[in-house]
């Protein structure tokens, strides 16, 4: 298992110019970068960060896209993976950190979390090149070559569940900018 | 030109109308009897088709080609829209994103007597969620497409095109 923080700091390193859809790893990223071209959404409704990022994908063919979304979005549209084999963008980057749980109700069990394959039902749904990562030092050092791939392309990632478990009105806002302010800084920064 | 015919909303006037106002890309499910106009949208070298395998996730898709500065529109069923209340809610209204959906439908009769719930919920759908809504059931209607068009870049908020009689006389 990694810690999603230090998956950030890896990618960190590789990001070059890529858009940065930050989704599930937002808490750590704004921390990383927060500039127009990172794109820390929240949570606008679950299961739907794969479909921004295609369509950000396809918007932008010269600019890489990368997302961090997680398994249990995955497994909310799963009808999304295909969708996205068949536009086929090849600057799209899905990264997925899956953590087992639902992290953000309390840390109850993803359905059959531990023997779900997601490298395999992204193969499955069409996406040419999917793979699975658990250690961090086999992450670091297949980056690199990850991202020279052409998209899409598909990474699932093991990681510590951050479980949060106080009511949802006393937790600490980690985002700096509201979301419709985010999609409105990106598409300034882009000229759009 | 018999009744029917006349008063049908025919697919090339619906094509003009996405042409007119700069669509770019349609995300879709394919509704009842739409195959007339797939085809037609196929074959445009201009119009990318983003076809989903549920309504919500069109919301999301349709989010991330706006935030990349492409026009998209939706094209789903009521029931679809139904289905996505979480996504038009938070991708769509959420992120300020003024797209035109049309959509069939499903159950429409008129009169106001129908035996399709589809149809009861859909206006009352549309009116909880404060979404403007325009239907359009013949060609002499299509002109309130544009106008959703203009109400949505005004108001930076999805618009609804609701297509009565669900698009009878798209397929040939």
């Amino acid at each position: 298992m990694m810690y999603t923080a230090d998956v950030l700091k890896a990618f960190a390193a590789h990001r070059g110019d890529s858009i940065v859809i930050s989704g599930r790893g937002g808490r750590h990223w704004v921390e990383i970068s927060e500039t127009p071209m990172d794109v820390p959404l929240g949570d606008p409704a679950m299961g739907g960060h794969s479909g921004f990022g295609l369509g950000l994908a396809l918007a932008q063919p010269n600019k890489r896209v990368v997302l961090f979304d997680s398994e249990g979005d995955i497994l909310m549209s799963l009808g999304q993976l295909a969708t996205i084999a068949e536009q086929a963008p090849a600057n799209f980057y899905h990264f997925i950190l899956d953590n087992e749980v639902y992290a953000t109700t309390g840390g109850q069990p993803v359905p059959n979390s531990k023997n779900v394959d997601y490298a395999a039902i992204a193969r499955g749904a069409g996406y040419p090149r999917a793979f699975n990562f658990a250690e961090i030092d086999a992450f670091t050092g297949a980056l690199p070559g990850i991202l020279r791939e052409p998209g899409p392309v598909f990474v699932a990632l093991k990681v510590h569940p951050e479980v949060e478990n106080t009511p949802i009105g006393q937790r600490v806002r980690w985002r700096k900018r509201s979301a419709d302010k985010v999609v409105q800084d990106l598409r300034g920064a882009l000229g759009v | 030109m018999n009744d029917a015919a006349s008063a049908a909303l025919s697919p090339e006037t619906v094509m003009r109308q996405m042409k007119q106002n700069g669509v770019t890309d349609i995300v879709w499910l394919p509704d009842s009897e739409t195959n007339w106009l797939f085809l037609l949208m196929k074959s445009d070298p201009d119009l990318r088709l983003v076809g989903v395998t549920r309504e919500g996730h069109a919301c999301s898709i349709t989010a991330g080609l706006y935030a990349g500065g492409r026009k998209p529109m939706m094209l789903i069923q009521n029931t679809g829209m139904m289905e996505s209340g979480d996504s038009i809610r938070g991708w769509l209204m959420g992120l300020n994103v003024p797209v035109v959906l049309m959509v069939g439908y499903r159950g429409y009769t008129r009169h106001g007597v129908n035996t399709d719930t589809a149809a009861t919920y859909t206006e009352r759908f549309l009116m909880a969620f404060d979404i403007p809504f325009y239907l359009i059931e013949n060609d002499s209607d299509s002109d309130r497409i544009t106008v959703a068009f203009k109400e949505a870049e005004r108001r930076k908020k999805p618009v609804v095109v609701l297509v009565g009689d669900e698009y009878h006389g798209f397929n040939r």
